[in-house]
């Protein structure tokens, strides 16, 4: 049974996942990935405000393909989350509630979700095309100069979803397939 | 000698794009229902469901399978009795990625690596080319995602290691991959030559019909062996535990050094496009 989201997220429902758990996340999230989050630090760097408020967001990390005609998005599936560990800390300090993605977090980062509680969710890799079936509206947001890697604004709907890492720092990279391993 | 038109190479790498994008082959979606009959874990048939199903959504809708429609990497096989008239091979194959990816709504992925400025229409492709004996040109197409890619490695291994030491380190690469690459990956596996021909040929492995094992009994059986080994790790569909973590491995051999034992992995995602034509 999967359990049913909203984002932005009640903080509240957000420490009651637990990894491994299944979820259907509706509502809005925000998308970026390596040259916009290397930006939004470069902004906090210089002590420069953000473009977009990560209070209590999301950050799905994608580059989507462009859409069909008719459509809102194209393919539009998770890379890989760890190229955004050297980010990700510094954003949930600042409010951002959960990231998606998919593969593993830098313990690092993991124990940043656990003091933040916060949650990192794994979407599909590969499956692109189903989820942008998910996506019901997409604009963007800042960074339009980046093209597929701009901040773009998705309203989704039942986009499935696996708590990868909970608010506990409970890891479902390690404990998966630690079960399933055979000597 | 036969003469070719260049047009003709440019219309076969357009159509090959086009079609490797969003339609996968049955070799990769019949692993993937196999992969669904033996796996374990809820999550990973959950995972492999939903991969077949964006597969055929994929085909039916001519939309890329993969956000990431990869660097396109070219392979030309030309007959030494083919004359290549018209204009410029290189050119002509950009002019068909650039027409394929912007035509087919794919995604441009290329750009500098160092000001990480975006060529806008994912050229250069990354074109291999190779002097044939005969009168034809086959060329194949692999849309090469970089989730898998980043996660390949080349070892110099010393002759002291030996066949063991080329296992060892295939399988080490992929369980350090975990997740990364997303599994049920197809692991190409090139050994001997030099350091950039090692790298090609387990490149060329991916080109194969995904699961045919090698015509060569000995290499045949390092197939078996790894991906054995490889489905024993744990990591599963998405790396989320399971065990479908490799739908298939590729390996090939080329007389090397006497100094030296190369290996080299390359990773392919389920992903795993690629097309051919002959003319
Ligand atoms: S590794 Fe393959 S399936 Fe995964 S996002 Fe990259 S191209 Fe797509």
């Amino acid at each position: 049974m999967s359990i049913r989201i909203t984002a932005p997220f009640d903080r509240q429902a957000l420490s009651r996942l637990r990894a491994g758990d299944s979820v259907l996340l509706s509502g809005t999230v925000l998308t970026g990935r390596d040259a916009a989050h290397k930006r939004l630090c470069a902004l906090l760097d210089e002590g420069r405000p953000l473009p977009i408020s990560l209070q209590d967001q999301a950050i799905y990390y994608v580059g989507p393909c462009p859409p069909l005609p008719g459509d809102v998005i194209g393919s539009c599936g998770p890379t890989t989350s760890g190229r955004m560990d050297a980010y990700a800390p510094r954003l949930m300090d600042l409010g951002l509630a959960a990231m998606i993605g998919k593969g593993f977090r830098k313990p690092s980062v993991v124990e940043s979700i656990r003091r933040n509680g916060a949650v990192y969710f794994a979407a599909t890799g590969g499956a692109g095309a189903l989820i942008a079936r998910c996506v019901k509206a997409a604009r963007v947001l800042a960074f339009e100069d980046l093209g597929t890697e701009a901040i773009r604004e998705l309203t989704v709907e039942d986009l499935p979803l696996i708590v990868a890492v909970d608010s506990l720092g409970n890891d479902l990279y390690v404990q998966g397939p630690a079960r399933y391993a055979r000597a | 000698m036969r003469e070719i038109d260049i047009g003709r190479i440019e219309e076969t790498v357009y159509a090959l794009c086009r079609s490797a994008c969003c339609e996968i082959g049955g070799d990769v979606l019949g692993l993937l229902e196999q992969g669904l009959a033996r796996e374990r874990s809820p999550f990973g048939r959950e995972i492999l469901r939903q991969l077949i199903e964006n597969d055929r959504l994929a085909c039916a809708r001519h939309m890329p399978i993969c956000q990431d429609t990869g660097m396109a990497v070219v392979f030309m096989d030309v007959g030494q009795d083919v004359h290549l008239s018209g204009g410029d091979l290189t050119q002509a194959v950009d002019r068909a990625v650039r027409r394929a990816y912007r035509d087919g709504c794919f995604r441009s992925s290329v750009l500098d690596p160092l000001t990480r400025q975006n060529t806008g229409d994912n050229t250069p492709a990354v074109l291999y080319t190779r002097i044939v004996p005969g009168e034809q040109v086959e060329i194949a197409v692999a849309p090469k995602g970089f989730g898998s890619e980043n996660m390949s490695r080349l070892g110099m291994l010393t002759p002291s290691q030996g066949l063991e030491g080329v296992l060892d380190f295939v399988v080490e690469t992929v369980r350090l991959a975990g997740a990364n690459p997303c599994p049920p990956v197809v692991v190409g596996v090139g050994i001997g030559g030099t350091a950039e021909g090692c790298m090609l040929l387990a490149k060329r492995q991916l080109l194969r019909e995904v699961g045919a094992p090698s015509p060569d009994p000995a290499l045949a059986q390092i197939e078996r062996e790894l991906l054995e080994r490889i489905n024993r790790l744990g990591i599963g569909p998405q790396g989320l535990g399971g065990d479908v973590t490799a739908l298939a491995v590729h390996a090939a051999k080329t007389p090397t050094h006497l100094a030296g034992l190369p290996v080299a992995v390359n990773m392919q995602c389920h992903a795993a496009r690629h097309k051919r034509a002959v003319l």
